[in-house]
């Protein structure tokens, strides 16, 4: 462990990981409650467009893709409002429209190919710079602000649409807030763990995470740690045995999925049992049962 | 007390141009308790959908407290209860943070409530009996508990309008009878109370008016429909004696080949 610390590389390295470790997840609470699970990965590919038009234009990949990336989400959360397609449908146009069009851009410009995605596909944790921790540590702190500042609404919000709407709040903003969010971190993040990858630091610290809680806050900031302790567990990993770091960290935050889930249905076992002691018995509701079903 | 807390002109409802509501003419007086009935498919919970802009309008218009829904502003006075809760993509909740929620009217920012919130969320939970359970999750209770706690939720602001749908379908008799002391105890606040029902129950005593829709018109305003015959007892079983075979009215039956008591008739 201190023998990783005294490489440049890792020096950033780390602390890019488990910024991003934290901020994932952060969104993906939300995402997750708001059944867009896929959210992330359906800008991930619209982003591989904008990285496309940076090399074609000869701008940097990480500005157009941002800018890409936002409007993706935003055409997104419109396509699922106004073309009455399940969130679902939206994220499978996004997928294609995506990866086709980074594709053919990156063969347009010149002197690059498709490998040149490949970096931004898979990600390059050990070739972040300084610039790269300035941005994600920015990041981290936007995401952790937007939860703080707009949190209870965004609870509603995901918990169901037509009752933040009865309460008076503003849905689409709301709703683009998350979307945009999630932009911003799928672009940021792709240098560490890669575009492909990201949504799984979205979502899997957070299914791991409610597999042995009862709360949404519990929910959250557990998933936080998770994604954060999956970073650093998968960087390591990748330092001593020379496997790619995002699989890694991915990996490492399923296998953490995995002991969750079993942990989860053993806890709920002994509560179970726990609560198999006589309870009073609710009152009996056999005598509405429809006449016909016994007459035929 | 004589101003209205919801008034709709000529409202008019389509899902996929398919008119639902035909130009609905509707004012519910402040302090009202009104029951909206009518059949599966009536339109009445589109109805109390739009009286809080849920669902678009296609023509027509619904003020609230005197107010275009579009310039409404005061939304920490209505309480909404929809059909059921809502559980999402699953990321657990606590009884006690849903209802919290019901105060984002109140407090729209920050993450951690004050002792002020603390306790009115501890007020709108006693209010439905489930103050116990304030730790749980919501999804692990009953239906009919979850019920309460969306009641919990509306309550949560503390405020004077409360829109209802549905709210005792599907619940247990203990549920139904903690919720009908929670509206009977909003009633006699003054508070107004427009519910969807799909027969009065243990409501029938608060109720002060009823419409009844059909095919998305007023077929009835006024009192409560006297409940007549065998549903009149208290009490009764809600069976539909109708859905049954039907009945032998002494009409000459066809014969049935190979039947048993209608060989005779051969």
């Amino acid at each position: 462990m201190i023998e990783m610390l005294g490489f440049d590389f890792m020096q950033r390295a780390i602390p890019a990981a488990v910024l991003i470790g934290l901020a994932a997840p952060a969104v993906g609470t939300f995402m997750v409650q708001r059944r867009l699970a896929l959210l992330g990965d359906g800008i991930g590919h619209v982003a591989l467009t904008g990285v496309a038009i940076g090399f074609l234009t000869g701008t940097a990949p990480v500005l157009t893709a941002i800018i890409v990336a936002v409007l993706g989400a935003v055409a997104m959360e419109l396509i699922r409002v106004r073309a009455r397609t399940g969130g679902d449908v939206a994220l499978a146009l996004l997928f294609y429209g995506g990866i086709a069009g980074g594709v053919l851009l990156i063969g347009l410009a010149p002197g690059q190919s498709g490998s040149t995605l490949t970096a931004y596909l898979f990600g390059s944790v050990t070739s972040v710079d300084q610039t790269d921790v300035y941005l994600v540590a920015a990041l981290a702190v936007l995401v952790v602000g937007v939860m703080l500042l707009f949190g209870r609404q965004l609870f509603v919000l995901c918990q169901d649409e037509e009752v933040a709407r009865a309460h008076g709040l503003p849905v689409r903003f709301l709703s683009l807030l998350i979307a945009v969010t999630a932009a911003l971190t799928v672009v940021i993040a792709m240098r560490v763990v890669g575009l492909l990858l990201v949504s799984a630091l979205m979502v899997v610290p957070v299914v791991t995470a409610q597999q042995l809680t009862r709360s949404f806050r519990v929910t959250l900031v557990l998933a936080m740690a998770i994604g954060a302790l999956s970073a650093l567990a998968g960087l390591s990993t990748a330092f001593y045995v020379d496997v790619a770091p995002g699989a890694a960290i991915v990996l490492m935050a399923l296998s953490g999925f995995i002991v969750a889930v079993a942990v989860g249905w053993a806890l709920r076992g002994l509560r179970a049992r726990r609560l198999a002691a006589p309870r009073p018995a609710a009152a009996p509701p056999p005598s509405a049962t429809p006449r016909e079903s016994v007459t035929r | 007390m004589s101003d209205v807390a919801f008034r709709t002109v000529g409202c008019r409802v389509e899902y996929d141009r398919q008119p639902v509501l035909h130009g609905i003419d509707l004012e519910v007086a402040s302090g009202e308790v009104l029951a909206v009935l009518g059949a599966n498919g009536s339109g009445k919970s589109t109805l109390v959908k739009a009286l809080l802009g849920l669902v678009p309008l296609a023509s027509g218009r619904v003020e609230v407290h005197g107010r275009p829904l579009r310039a409404f502003r005061d939304w920490s006075r209505i309480g909404y209860v929809p059909q059921r809760l809502n559980v999402g993509g699953g990321v657990p909740a606590t009884v006690r943070e849903v209802v919290a929620a019901g105060r984002v009217s109140v407090a729209k920012y920050g993450w951690f409530s004050s002792r002020a919130e603390r306790a009115a969320v501890h007020r709108a939970l006693d209010r439905v009996g489930l103050a116990d359970r304030a730790a749980d999750a919501v999804h692990e209770l009953s239906g009919g508990q979850q019920q309460r706690v969306l009641i919990a939720r509306a309550l949560a602001a503390e405020p004077d309008t409360f829109v209802m749908d549905e709210p005792m379908a599907g619940v247990d008799a203990a549920s139904q009878a903690a919720l009908a002391g929670t509206v009977s105890e909003l009633a006699s606040r003054g508070s107004t109370v427009v519910v969807v029902l799909h027969e009065l129950g243990p409501l029938a005593p608060v109720i002060r008016r009823s419409i009844v829709l059909a095919e998305g018109r007023i077929a009835h305003d006024g009192r409560a429909p006297e409940p007549v015959g065998d549903c009149a007892r208290p009490g009764h079983d809600h069976v539909h004696p109708h859905a049954g075979p039907p009945a032998r009215t002494g009409l000459p039956l066809a014969p049935v080949p190979g039947g048993g008591e209608e060989d005779g008739l051969r």
